[in-house]
């Protein structure tokens, strides 16, 4: 006996995705819904919510089979358009990072550095059509005599493309003060001295992981929009952590859940992975990632309807407490008062900045509800969950 | 009252003349060196905010031109590429005059040429270089 008034399963909203039925909303659109119809209405209501998130997510990366050579080559280093890449795979597998800078960037010591071309800019000019300039180096074997490689090469010679990003999409990440006496250039951009900035980088009521706080339907086989294309989550992201505070609605109020995604490259689009400079950071690449949640169940109408309003994050010192891995934190705000533009930290007014696209996250939901809508994609049923935590809930109608 | 930033060069023969203390005089205007980049000899350039009644500044203009100096709005010399920039919002943080700015609730990224001062802190905070900002000439014939 279930026990939930609204009771529904992947199939059935599949089949109802298929005969073009389905009702599917966006996660910001879902908040009125919740607000003025209830979760339980809502529920019946809605069969599908889509989210959005578009931000730089370090932890990524992409496979790639370069193709043979003649003679064949066992690659033990190799290098895209002067990028390093991991090789020791196999013969013509490699890694390429997104952070991984050009071997002959200055990095800091022109501080702050501007690190111009990475592994991110690497994916994005291959899936702009652009020749890349593949070097590779190897030890000669009787069964792999070729001891280097130089070639162009483009996305579509590559014998396989696979994206594949071990933590991405994490459910709220920290709001970056710095309370040192000189700027800090920083992950989360550049931080001005005495608290007089603050950086916060969340899709917050439109993020995939915040709309399903308990990982009740994203996990291992939810199928998701990934750079453009169709993608998967196929673990729970690196530093995946569930036991943090949360509120009364579910949502953590640190950083805690993360995704691992993975999805063919070569269907992905340079609109939706950019590469990006963080100065004084490193290289990195912006992804543009969206999860449709299934609404089994009142409770996952609950879930979606959050707003910005109940969402919280805490306040960390980028100036000495992170880096120092000093536990501590200046104070909680929430996401609707980070987007007005000014918090309070200790008692001052703080103006906040985002560095997380709420633009392209929202558009990112749209077009993973017309995708749906179109009848083009379905709700993957996940095969396993994320590791998560016992919760209650009380849903009034 | 009227306000406009200018991008202005100089030719080398006038950087002996003291030309802005010329348009305070002359033509009331109130005047703001934002950047300036004088060397004897050479040719400097200068960002400058004027401000004064539409007449006078207009008139200061024409003077500065009789006198060979090459006059622009600076607003034309900042663009962003907006074919670059995914409206993240990290600019509006570190814009010092609101010429990057985020509009509410839906948190788009606008750019407000007029307000710029060519500062160019944005160009390299961007992620993705999608501010520019040429005070070369070079650059900017290989442009068009």
């Amino acid at each position: 006996m279930s026990k939930f008034k609204v009771n529904k399963t992947y199939a059935e909203i599949n089949a109802r995705i298929r005969s073009g039925e389905a009702v599917v909303v966006t996660a910001e659109e879902m908040i009125d819904i919740v607000r003025s119809d209830g979760p339980v209405e809502a529920a019946r209501r809605v069969d599908v919510v889509t989210t959005g998130t578009f931000s730089t997510m370090c932890s990524s990366g992409a496979f790639f089979n370069f193709g043979q050579t003649t003679p064949t080559i066992k690659a033990a280093k190799a290098w895209i358009n002067k990028v390093p890449a991991y090789a020791g795979l196999a013969a013509i597998d490699i890694y390429l990072g997104v952070t991984e800078p050009t071997e002959d960037d200055p990095l800091n010591k022109i501080y702050p550095g501007e690190f111009r071309y990475g592994g991110g800019h690497v994916i994005e000019d291959l899936l702009r059509g652009k020749k890349v300039f593949l070097e590779a180096k190897a030890y000669p074997t009787d069964c792999y005599a070729n001891k280097k490689c130089k070639k162009e090469i483009t996305l579509a010679e590559m014998g396989h493309a696979l994206l594949c990003n071990p933590r991405n999409g994490y459910q709220n990440y920290n709001c970056a003060v710095n309370l040192s006496d000189k700027t800090v250039y920083t992950y989360m951009g550049a931080l001005k001295p005495h608290c007089r900035s603050a950086n916060y980088c969340s899709a917050g009521e439109l993020s995939p992981l915040l709309n399903d706080p308990y990982y009740r339907t994203i996990g291992l086989g939810t199928r998701i929009f990934l750079g453009g294309g169709i993608g998967y989550v196929t673990w729970h992201g690196t530093q995946h952590n569930p036991q943090l505070p949360r509120s009364e609605n579910g949502t953590p109020r640190r950083a805690a859940g993360t995704m691992m995604v993975q999805g063919d490259l070569k269907q992905m689009s340079a609109d939706w992975l950019r590469g990006v400079s963080i100065q004084g950071y490193g290289c990195s690449m912006a992804v543009g990632i969206g999860v449709p949640i299934p609404i089994l169940d009142e409770e996952m109408a609950l879930f979606t309807g959050v707003s910005d309003e109940d969402i919280f994050t805490q306040v960390v010192d980028y100036g000495h407490d992170y880096t120092n891995r000093v536990d501590r934190n200046y104070g909680e705000v929430s996401y609707a008062q980070l987007r007005s533009g000014e918090i309070e930290v200790a008692g001052k007014t703080v103006p906040a900045t985002p560095l997380s696209s709420r633009v392209k996250a929202l558009e990112i939901a749209e077009i993973l509800k017309q995708w749906i809508l179109d009848g083009k994609f379905e709700l993957g049923e996940p095969v396993a969950h994320f590791p998560t935590v016992d919760y209650s809930l009380d849903i009034k109608e | 009252m009227y306000t406009r930033i200018y991008f202005l060069r100089f030719p080398k023969e006038t950087c002996d003349k003291p030309i802005i203390y010329f348009l305070v005089t002359r033509f009331d205007v109130e005047f703001n060196i934002l950047k300036a980049d004088i060397l004897p000899q050479r040719e400097g350039i200068m960002i400058i905010e004027l401000k004064g009644s539409r007449e006078n500044v207009q008139e200061s203009l024409s003077y500065l031109k009789d006198l060979g100096v090459k006059v622009e709005r600076l607003a034309g010399k900042i663009w962003r590429d907006e074919s670059k920039c995914f409206q993240c919002g990290a600019c509006t943080g570190i814009c010092p005059v609101g010429a990057l700015s985020l509009h509410r609730p839906d948190m788009a990224v606008i750019f407000t040429p007029d307000k710029c001062t060519g500062c160019g802190l944005c160009v390299t905070i961007c992620p993705v270089r999608a501010m520019e900002v040429s005070f070369d000439e070079i650059v900017e014939d290989a442009l068009v």
